[in-house]
């Protein structure tokens, strides 16, 4: 094991402080999207296709227009700048003008003074439509002869948006050399968000502009989205984000397309336009998780080194582009899992089909392959005859060690760290045993222990290292507290009072001395998005740049101040340094002073992510700046009897470098394993015809009884040099190592293998019964 | 119509229509925005309130129903910003990330807590099936529960803050 560096020592950032937000959401006072009202204000609507496929022959709103209450019609036409919502294509339409692609592609709009008018109206809209042949499954729409989905000018060839490639090594020689083989075809199917807060904005008309208010992760995205379709330069488009009730990805690009919608109403009517989705308009037409078959074929020599893998994935995409060529991405630079591979072939698709664009969800495109790397590497070790904890060990990555891409690993890589820690807190070898144990004493029910160890590459990555950047302006008032904007967003992850720790450390600042300002795309600097697990690491590096600015300032005036040749501050107060600090002063008797005296408060500061550099033909190259880590453990039970299955304990453990907020990480992990417990367990969507219709009824997520009785969940802080205090970051991790641990416990459990998501009870039930190779 | 109720300890007069939901009496025409509305079908929980000490969704709860009723909302739980020892719990524990979920979650433990003021984990657990929260894995609401409980009996002295965190 790697000797792990010792981290700068901190007195705020690795503290559990109480987060700053949390005062005002549990007395209710925190205003979300549908909370906000303002005077005149409308509600929009829109008319959407009931159709997968068509050609729009005639569209006719005299009806919804003369329904009472209704303030405002909308048809392509009437869209001042472009019809787009622009993502990293520009083939998404607002509203569709010739042809309709999916169920749900909004073709017209309407405002009016209530939402119940809003509602019936636009049952009212008259829309021919001439049927065209439609496709919905991705391995049928990459065929020559399947309708055409795509805009041709977004995709590669036919309806193959993207097809992206790893070439390393010579992957026939590598199973040439292998002693054992193993192949699988592995299939998922859509996971929906379900943030609890849906979609919602409101966009008010100002000078010569709009106003957006809404919850979003993503305001820079959607100031471009609202500037587009109203033909506006930026300047003159303002996003405010409110408080946001969940993301998860799914208000990265969605709220794009609502503003926009929104904004088009207010422009025409001149008046405030609200439109919130109620819970079965957001899972019907909102972005989701990526369906994926997916095909691996691995090779180990006989004591268990890697010697090959081959992967061949199918993303189905929808309809439109989004934001899937970065979720390829994604999934094609993590298909080799943690382990040092030789060879290595990887080919990945997104495909266009007649259904909702998927997008962005935790993980981003990685989950899916990671259940099958994480299943190849069970099957294996059950080839093998060798443990499967023992397996990761054996070939996980280390500093010195290259990956799937040839990327030279340099520093902070806390895998086995995190593996052994895992072994140590589960108690690995017990488990085990005592699981055997248990069904060898039992009739009708099965436990199994699973394991998954997966890496995550921070930030945007190679594919789009423009927006890998983050300014921050950070002031110090003259009573001593501290101001911070930044343009990344608060959601629930906590990053609000993780930046403040940080701005607080490097100033000497008490945290609560610390306010974030509220996110307004005319008033913070542009952060980039907040996606990709990045805001620790990268607008934590600007604000730390900001703040240290602002700190050597301070010093100088204290400097003066106090008389002396150098000083010390922490806890907002100050004093000589290698002095009593007992004597020290209040840091706001130096600010005062630098007020007094005219000095500059404020700084601004930058950081952009580490460069890197990788290339599209051989799919070699510096993918990603630092990778996060870990390890988890599942323990479930499974009732032959009816297929249920019960996750009872598991224990998660995570090199996200320096945790800054304990409390706050523990939570982000806590979560991400409930949602990885739902996407093998439960989490079902089906769509028939490319029709989805879900509600929270029938799309079940975990509930408090759903999540095992104990969950351990611990860190070991493998530190990034280049992130702040250490910091890589941790929020989409620990989904993508949960689900896979669950998948290997129960095919463990049941003694065959789980190939698709969800393992729903009947296919438990039914893998339990016709399993090929009994225990 | 008219209706008459007890709104967070006040008594209210409003005029309604019966086709009104209590949610949006309580948040459109009250302002009570601390009610939120995550499905409107009966199955998040966010929407909870309290209706003569019941937790009840107001989603699916008519407004005309509440004639004469005693109705508490998360508003109604802390006086002049001092938090109520169920709102102190929650933040101490980080039991809150994007908080939407949260005021269902505090209003589903104010039930619970008047019911059964020292209930287990498991008992927490089974109670809380009904709100769904989609940020925290409820680790941290569980043991916001508990700790509130030890809050409310009295004996918040003996909380340690090994117990706030493990
Ligand atoms: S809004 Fe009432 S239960 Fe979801
Ligand atoms: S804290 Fe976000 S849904 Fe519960």
């Amino acid at each position: 094991m790697e000797e792990l560096k010792v981290a700068e020592e901190t007195r705020v950032v690795g503290q559990a402080v109480p987060r700053l937000d949390a005062e005002a959401k549990v007395k209710g006072e925190a205003r979300y999207a549908d909370d906000l009202a303002f005077p005149g204000m409308l509600y929009g609507k829109a008319i959407r296709s009931p159709v997968p496929h068509a050609r729009i022959k005639r569209l006719d709103l005299s009806k919804v227009a003369a329904h009472p209450g209704v303030a405002c019609v909308v048809s392509p036409a009437d869209i001042p700048g472009e019809n787009v919502v622009p993502v990293i294509y520009r083939d998404m339409p607002l509203l569709a003008a010739e042809v309709v692609r999916y169920v749900g592609e909004p073709v017209a709009l309407l405002a009016a003074e209530t939402r119940e008018a809003a509602y019936r109206a636009a049952e009212l809209a008259e829309v021919e439509y001439e049927e065209l042949p439609a496709v919905f499954d991705p391995l049928e729409a990459v065929k020559s002869d399947a309708p055409q989905v795509a805009v041709p000018e977004a995709a590669e060839t036919g309806n193959v948006f993207n097809h992206m490639v790893i070439r390393k090594g010579d992957v026939a020689r590598g199973f040439a050399e292998a002693d054992e083989i193993v192949e699988g075809e592995y299939r998922v199917g859509y996971q929906e968000h379900v943030y609890i807060e849906p979609q919602g904005v409101i966009a008010v008309p100002e000078a010569g502009g709009m106003a957006i208010y809404g919850t979003l992760q993503c305001p820079f995205y959607v100031q471009n989205a609202v500037a587009a379709v109203l033909g506006l330069p930026l300047s003159k488009v303002r996003v405010v984000q409110t408080a946001t009730g969940g993301g998860f990805g799914g208000k990265e690009d969605v709220p794009s397309q609502l503003a926009a919608m929104a904004a088009v109403l207010a422009w025409k009517s001149r008046r405030p336009v609200k439109v919130v989705y109620d819970r079965e308009e957001d899972i019907a037409t909102t972005s989701k998780r990526h369906p994926a078959v997916i095909r691996y074929r691995t090779g180990a020599k006989r004591d268990g080194r890697l010697v090959a893998v081959e992967v061949e994935f199918y993303y189905n995409a929808g309809a439109y582009q989004t934001l899937s060529s970065a979720v390829l991405w994604r999934g094609l630079i993590h298909a080799a899992g943690p382990y040092r591979i030789p060879n290595v072939k990887v080919d990945g698709y997104s495909v266009a089909t007649n259904t909702v664009p998927c997008g962005a969800f935790r993980g981003f495109g990685s989950p899916q392959v990671i259940f099958a790397h994480e299943s190849q590497m069970d099957e294996l070790a059950v080839r093998l005859g060798m443990d499967p904890l023992e397996l990761r060990e054996r070939n996980a990555l280390r500093v010195g060690d290259r990956t799937a891409t040839d990327q030279l690993l340099e520093e902070s890589v806390g895998l086995m760290d995190a593996i052994e820690r895992a072994r140590e807190l589960s108690g690995w070898e017990r488990l085990r045993r005592e699981a055997e144990e248990f069904n060898r004493r039992e009739p009708f029910r099965r436990r199994g222990i699973g394991v998954s160890t997966v890496m995550y590459g921070v930030g945007m990555g190679a594919k789009a290292p423009l927006l890998d950047k983050a300014g921050a302006y950070v002031k110090v008032e003259a009573d001593g507290s501290v101001t911070v904007a930044v343009g990344n967003t608060e959601m629930g992850q906590g990053a609000l009072t993780v930046l403040a720790q940080i701005a607080a450390e490097a100033l000497g600042v008490r945290v609560e001395d610390v306010q974030l300002a509220p996110v307004d795309t005319s008033r913070v600097p542009d952060s980039g998005p907040t996606v990709a697990s990045r805001t620790t690491t990268v607008a934590g590096a600007a604000v730390l740049d900001a703040a240290r600015k602002i700190r050597a300032r301070i010093e100088a005036a204290a400097r003066e101040v106090l008389g002396a040749d150098a000083v010390e501050i922490a806890d907002s107060k100050v004093w000589p340094a290698g002095g009593d600090s007992g004597r020290a002063v209040p840091l706001s008797e130096v600010t005062r002073w630098m007020w007094v005296h005219n000095w500059d408060m404020g700084a601004t500061g930058w950081a952009q992510g580490a460069p890197v550099d990788w290339d599209p033909e051989t799919g070699l190259g510096k993918a990603y700046f630092v990778y996060a880590y870990a390890c988890h453990i599942a323990e479930v039970e499974v009732d032959l009897l009816t297929g249920e299955a019960k996750v009872r304990r598991f224990w998660a453990v995570h090199d996200s470098g320096k945790i800054v907020n304990p409390a706050l990480a523990r939570g982000q992990v806590a979560g991400g394993v409930a949602q990885g417990i739902g996407y093998t367990l439960m989490e079902y969507l089906p769509s028939l015809e490319g029709r989805i219709e879900g509600t929270l009824m029938t799309y079940r997520i975990p509930t408090a009884p759903d999540m095992p009785e104990e969950l351990v969940i611990d860190f070991v802080e493998a530190p990034y040099s280049d992130g702040p205090y250490g910091a890589k970051g941790i929020g989409e991790v620990p989904l993508m190592a949960s689900h896979a641990a669950v998948a290997n416990a129960i095919s463990h459990a049941v003694g065959a293998r789980l190939t698709e998501y969800p393992a729903l009870p009947e296919r438990v039930f039914a893998l339990a019964r016709n399993k090929t190779h009994p225990r | 119509m008219r209706l008459r109720f007890i709104l967070n300890g006040k008594p209210m007069e409003v005029d309604t229509h019966s086709g009104r939901r209590l949610l949006d009496l309580l948040r459109e025409d009250l302002g009570l925005i601390g009610v939120k509305e995550g499905c409107g079908e009966g199955e998040c929980g966010a929407c909870t309130v309290l209706v003569n000490g019941k937790p009840r969704l107001s989603c699916l709860t008519a407004a005309i129903q509440v004639e004469g009723k005693e109705i508490l909302t998360v508003e109604g739980l802390w006086e002049n910003g001092k938090l109520h020892p169920i709102q102190k719990a929650f933040v101490e524990t980080a039991g809150v990330q994007c908080g939407f979920c949260t005021p269902g979650f505090i209003m589903a433990t104010y039930a619970l807590l008047s019911e059964n003021p020292d209930p287990s984990p498991s008992e927490v657990r089974e109670w809380l099936a009904g709100n769904l929260c989609r940020c925290t894995g409820y680790a941290q609401i569980i043991e916001a529960v508990l700790l509130a409980a030890k809050y409310m009996r009295g004996d918040a002295l003996r909380v340690t803050r090994a117990e706030k965190t493990s």
